[in-house]
């Protein structure tokens, strides 16, 4: 699933996520600089050695509030393109569940809005990360 | 009314399944929504937190809830 405008570029998908296409489709002539967030399944959680991930979104409801954040990161700071592309299913560790992309004609507005858009997702974006462990599995954040 | 939920995370082994039916009064609210979903489901309770979702918008406790709703339960998120 996703919602694409010339400037903002949403997407939800069971296929593999592309940090080159992503790079190069925030990138404009009037950029100066490009942050590119990338994050990677870890091979364990406190300590414990984690064999996979599993994710599940509420599709449509996720979109709608990636496009409130992308639409709130434009108010806070001058940027060019953002992108947000989260995947869902099973992933082994290494893989890439999301990537953000955001270019601005400054360094400043680059970092400060990825930084505000992977740290606003993870907390109101309807996605869920299950871990996967030799003994069992756990939805992350479920219990206090 | 009869009222479908969408269950998402954990709260979808919590039900044993992807949505359940449930029978509301007319005038139901999200809090009474709640009320009635921790009557039939006690683990909902044992969750950090959860919220409702209507219509793919994050509802407040006094919101109603009408029948044609998309209803949603959203145990904490954990993307990323």
């Amino acid at each position: 699933m996703m919602s694409s405008t010339p400037t903002t570029n949403i997407l939800i998908t069971d296929a593999t996520l592309n940090i080159a296409e992503c790079s190069q489709w925030v990138m404009t002539p009037e950029s100066g600089g490009i942050d590119v967030f990338i994050g990677t399944v870890r091979n364990a959680t406190k300590g414990k050695a984690v064999l996979r991930l599993e994710f599940e979104a509420y599709a449509t409801m996720a979109i709608k509030e990636m496009e409130k954040i992308a639409a709130e990161v434009y108010t806070k700071w001058p940027l060019q393109k953002v992108l947000i592309h989260h995947r869902t299913g099973t992933l082994q560790v290494g893989e890439i569940p999301v990537i953000i992309a955001v270019s601005a004609a400054h360094r400043d507005a680059a970092f400060e809005a990825g930084r505000y858009i992977i740290d606003t997702l993870k907390q109101t974006v309807p996605i869920w990360k299950k871990e996967i462990f030799e003994d069992g599995e756990v939805w992350v954040a479920a219990h206090p | 009314m009869t009222i479908t939920i969408l269950a998402f995370g954990v709260a979808k082994d919590i039900f044993n399944a992807p949505s359940i039916q449930l029978e509301l009064m007319n005038d139901a609210t999200v809090m009474s929504l709640k009320y009635t979903l921790e009557q039939e489901y006690p683990r909902l309770k044992q969750l950090s937190s959860y919220l409702i979702a209507v219509n793919n918008e994050y509802a407040l406790p006094e919101d109603y809830i009408h029948q044609r709703d998309e209803v949603a339960i959203i145990p904490p998120v954990s993307g990323g």
